[in-house]
C-alpha cells in the first residue's frame, strides 16, 4: 500500500507544543545518556569512557562512580580506575552483574557503565544491562557507557553475515537513538587486529576487510543518529526546511514512462551515497484503465527497489512534487521525458520543463524515454 | 640521481570543526609511534594557545619552522627541506589544508606533504571535512562560510587511512565557552558561524559519511547487483551502459555557476566510480576571440577541473547544444551535467535555453540539471572579513 502524505502545516498546534514542553521536562528530569560507539573490541572505547569519567570528576567536580567494568583490563585502564570510585560487580549464579540497587542507593550524578550489551542471569530484575541503565536514567542518574556495534540488535544479522558468527547479547538501536550524545571511537582496522588471534597473511586481509565493513556500518549508524538529532533540532526551533548532509533521491512515477531505469539508477545512487530512495506520484482522477495498469506496475517496481512510496495530491503535478521534495530535503529528482505533451504543454513547457525551471536548490535528472 | 623509494604512508585525522581534538590526537599518535621505536618528528604543529595540546608536545622532536618575509611581515611555515634532510621514518603535520604564504616554494601544505611522502616519509596529518573541495558548496549552504583553503578530493583519496576524530557538538560548544578552543573574542565570532548547534550537527554528519565513504573506497569491494530479478522481462534487453559503468560529461560555460557544477559533477562521479569529463563549446574552437572577461572565466573553470584531475575538452561548433550532444554520443557518455539557468528572460520563452535544447536533443541519455545551492534562511550571517 502506498502511504499517504500529510504535509505538516507551518503553525504548530497547541497540543503538540504542550506535548513538546512535557517531553522536554521529562527529558530534563531523566539522566543524560552518553554512548561511546566502536565497531570492534580494541578500538579504545573503555579508555575513552573512563577518561571522560576522570575529566568530569577532576575538572567539573561531578560525582562520578564506575558501575561496571570489563573483567580484563589493560594497565592504562587500571590506572584510570584507580582515580575513580568503583561500585563492585555482584555475583549472581556465578555471573558478575552490575549492582543496580547499590548504585541507586549511592545515587551519584554520573555512572560509568562499560559494555552496555551484557545480559543478566534469569534471576536478575532485568534481563539486559541496557534495562539496568534505563533504570539509572529514570532515577535521574546520568550514564556514560560504551557499546560495540556488533551487539546492536538491528545490526546483528548484518554483522553475523560479515563475521560468520552470531553474538548473543544485544542492545536495541532505539535505545541508542534516545542517547543525548553518541560519540564514535574510530580507528583503522589494523589497530584492532591484535585482538583477533593469530593467522596468516590472507587471514589478516580477510579480517581487515570484515573490520572495514563493520567500521563503515558504525560510521553510517552514527551519521543516521546525528541526522535525526539535526532534524529534531530544526523542527524544535521552527526551521521549516529540512536540510541535512544526506543525499535523498526522489523518482517521479507516472503512468506515461517506464520507471525501471530511474529506479535502477536511483537505487544504485542511494546505495553509493548511503542516502535515501523515495518515489512519488501525483494522483490523477482521469486515468484510463491501461494507464492505471502502467502506474500500478511502476509503483510495484518502486517498492521492489526499496523506495519509500508516496501518493501526492495537487492540481499541478510539478508543484506538488516540488513541495514534497522540499519538505523531505530531497537533493535530486529523477524524471522521465514527458510523452504526454499536448500543444498547450508544448507551448508553455511540459511538466519536466516546469520542474527544471522551478526546482530551485534541487538537481533534476531527466531520463531517456 | 633520484633513488626510487617506497612512497610513505599518509594518515588523515578527519574532524568537523576546530577544537574536536585532531591536533591532540595527532600528537598522541606521534607518542605511540615513538614508543614503538619509530623515528618520528613533528614537522608542523599549530598550538592555537591550547594548554592541553601544547603539553602533549613534550618528549617529541620538533623541526623548527622556516621564517618567510612577505611585505615586511615575518611568517612561519613548515620547513620541508629541513624535514627532508632530517629524514625521519614518520612526520606529524598539522593543518593539511593550510595555504603557504606567497614566496614559499609550494602554494599549499598538502603539496609539501606530497614531497615528504615521495621521499618515503610517513605522514600523520589533520583536516576538517569542510576543507574537502567537493563539499565546498554544501558547507556554504548550511554554514554561510565559504571555505577558501580546500584540498582536492584525489589527495584525500590517496591517503592510506582516514580516521574520524569525534566530539559531540554539546561538548565542543562547552570547550568553546571555556575558552579552550579560541580566545574569547574569536570564540564569540565563531559561535555565530560554524559553531551553531545545527551547523555543527550537519558538518559532523558530513564527516561521518565522508569517512564511511573513504573506508568503503579502500577496503570494500562492492559489486553492482541488478535491482530487479533476472526473470524480469527487462533483464533480457541489452544491459544499458548505466547499469555498469557511468561516463559523466560536465558542460561548463563562462558562468560562475560552473565551479559549483564541476564540484558537484566530480563528487557524483567519484561516488558512482564513473569516468568524468569537462567540456566547453566554443564557436571557433579556441578561446582567443571570446571577450577577455569570458575567456578568463572559462580558463579558470577548465584549470579548476584539471586541478581536480578531470579531463577537459574545448569543442568547436556553432550550435552549442548539438555539439555537446554529438560529443557525448561519440564518447558513450551516459549522463550530461549542466547548470540550471539563472533566470528565464522574456525572450527565453521564445528561444529555449541551452538546458532545454540539450534535454530535447539528448533523449537517449540522462541529462542532469544541477541547481545552485542557496544559503538556507536559517543559516548564520557570513563571517566578517
Amino acid at each position: 500500500m502506498a502511504q499517504n502524505l500529510v504535509l505538516r502545516p507551518e503553525r504548530p498546534d497547541p497540543d503538540e507544543l504542550l506535548r513538546k514542553v512535557m517531553a522536554e521536562e521529562a527529558r530534563e528530569r531523566r539522566g543524560k545518556l552518553k554512548v561511546f560507539l566502536g565497531y570492534a573490541s580494541g578500538v579504545g572505547k573503555s579508555l575513552r569512557m573512563l577518561n571522560e569519567g576522570v575529566r568530569r570528576r577532576e575538572r567539573n567536580c561531578e560525582d562520578v562512580v564506575v558501575g561496571a567494568t570489563q573483567l580484563e583490563s589493560t594497565p592504562e585502564v587500571k590506572a584510570l580506575l584507580d582515580r575513580l570510585e568503583v561500585i563492585a560487580l555482584r555475583m549472581v549464579e556465578g555471573v558478575p552483574v552490575m549492582d543496580v540497587e547499590a548504585i541507586l542507593k549511592r545515587k551519584p550524578q554520573v555512572c560509568l557503565v562499560d559494555g552496555l550489551a551484557h545480559d543478566n542471569p534469569p534471576s536478575c530484575r532485568n534481563r539486559f544491562r541496557w534495562q539496568d541503565v534505563d533504570e539509572l536514567l529514570e532515577a535521574g542518574i546520568s550514564v556514560v557507557t560504551s557499546v560495540n556495534l556488533q551487539y546492536i540488535e538491528e545490526q546483528r544479522d548484518q554483522v553475523a553475515q560479515i563475521r560468520g558468527r552470531e553474538v548473543q547479547e544485544s542492545v536495541p538501536q532505539a535505545f541508542l537513538g534516545r542517547a543525548t550524545e553518541i560519540e564514535v571511537v574510530d580507528a583503522p582496522p589494523g589497530a584492532c587486529l591484535g585482538n583477533e588471534g593469530p593467522g596468516g597473511e590472507t587471514d589478516r586481509l580477510r579480517r581487515e576487510q570484515q573490520l572495514a565493513q563493520l567500521r563503515e556500518i558504525a560510521l553510517l549508524l552514527a551519521a543516521d543518529v546525528v541526522d535525526h538529532q539535526l532534524e529534531r533540532y530544526l523542527l524544535e526551533h521552527g526551521m521549516g526546511q529540512i536540510w541535512s548532509a544526506n543525499e535523498r533521491f526522489l523518482v517521479w512515477i507516472t503512468p506515461f514512462a517506464d520507471a525501471a531505469p530511474m529506479l535502477q539508477s536511483g537505487s544504485r545512487n542511494a546505495r553509493r551515497f548511503h542516502g535515501e530512495l523515495l518515489a512519488a506520484y501525483v494522483a490523477r482522477p482521469d486515468l484510463t484503465p491501461s494507464e492505471r495498469t502502467a502506474l500500478d506496475r511502476n509503483l510495484k517496481l518502486a517498492r521492489e527497489a526499496g523506495a519509500e512510496v508516496h501518493a501526492l495530491d495537487g492540481d499541478d503535478p510539478a508543484e506538488a512534487l516540488l513541495a514534497f521534495a522540499r519538505c523531505r530535503g530531497v537533493t535530486q529528482i529523477f524524471a522521465a521525458h514527458g510523452t504526454h505533451q499536448n500543444w498547450l504543454e508544448r507551448a508553455m513547457g511540459g511538466p519536466v520543463d516546469r520542474l527544471i525551471r522551478d526546482a530551485e536548490g534541487i538537481d533534476v535528472r531527466v531520463f531517456p524515454e | 640521481m633520484a633513488e626510487s623509494v617506497a612512497r610513505g604512508r599518509l594518515k588523515i585525522l578527519l574532524g568537523y570543526a576546530a577544537g574536536v581534538g585532531k591536533t591532540y590526537k595527532m600528537l598522541e599518535e606521534a607518542h605511540d609511534l615513538k614508543r614503538q621505536g619509530v623515528d618520528v618528528v613533528v614537522g608542523y604543529f599549530e598550538p592555537h594557545g591550547r594548554k592541553d595540546t601544547i603539553a602533549r608536545l613534550e618528549g617529541l622532536e620538533v623541526i623548527p619552522r622556516r621564517r618567510i618575509e612577505y611585505r615586511g611581515v615575518t611568517f612561519e611555515e613548515m620547513d620541508t627541506d629541513a624535514i627532508l634532510s632530517r629524514n625521519p621514518q614518520s612526520c606529524a603535520v598539522d593543518e593539511f589544508a593550510h595555504t603557504n604564504v606567497p614566496g614559499s616554494e609550494r602554494a599549499k601544505r598538502w603539496e609539501d606533504v606530497q614531497v615528504l611522502l615521495h621521499a618515503g616519509i610517513d605522514v600523520v596529518t589533520t583536516m576538517n571535512v569542510q576543507h574537502l573541495e567537493s563539499l565546498n558548496d554544501q558547507v556554504w549552504q548550511f554554514s554561510g562560510v565559504r571555505v577558501r583553503e580546500t584540498i582536492p578530493d584525489w589527495v584525500v583519496q590517496q591517503a592510506d587511512d582516514v580516521v574520524f576524530v569525534d566530539l559531540p557538538p554539546d561538548a565542543l560548544l562547552n570547550r568553546l565557552k571555556r575558552g579552550a578552543v579560541y580566545s574569547p573574542e574569536k570564540a564569540r565570532l565563531a559561535a555565530q558561524n560554524f559553531f551553531q548547534e545545527s551547523t555543527l550537527a550537519a558538518l559532523r554528519e558530513l564527516a561521518l559519511r565522508q569517512t564511511a565513504h573513504e573506508v568503503e573506497g579502500r577496503f570494500i569491494i562492492d559489486s553492482d547487483q541488478p535491482v530487479f530479478a533476472e526473470s524480469d522481462p527487462r533483464g533480457e534487453a541489452e544491459p544499458p551502459a548505466t547499469g555498469t559503468h557511468d561516463r559523466i560529461l560536465i558542460a561548463v560555460t563562462s558562468d560562475p555557476a560552473s565551479a559549483a557544477l564541476i564540484r558537484r559533477g566530480k563528487r557524483v562521479a567519484d561516488y558512482l566510480r564513473a569516468d568524468c569529463f569537462v567540456a566547453f563549446v566554443h564557436a571557433h574552437g579556441d578561446l582567443a576571440d571570446l571577450s577577455a572577461e569570458d575567456r578568463k572565466a572559462v580558463e579558470r573553470h577548465l584549470n579548476f577541473a584539471r586541478s581536480l584531475r578531470i579531463e577537459t575538452r574545448v569543442l568547436e561548433g556553432d550550435d552549442v547544444a548539438q555539439t555537446l550532444v554529438d560529443f557525448a554520443r561519440l564518447n558513450r557518455i551516459t549522463q550530461i551535467l549542466l547548470a540550471r539557468p539563472r533566470k528565464q528572460s522574456r525572450l527565453g520563452l521564445l528561444r529555449p535555453s541551452l538546458v532545454q535544447q540539450v534535454v530535447r536533443l539528448a533523449r537517449d541519455m540522462q541529462v542532469t540539471v544541477v541547481a545552485e545551492r542557496h544559503r538556507s534562511a536559517s543559516a548564520a550571517p557570513a563571517p566578517p572579513g
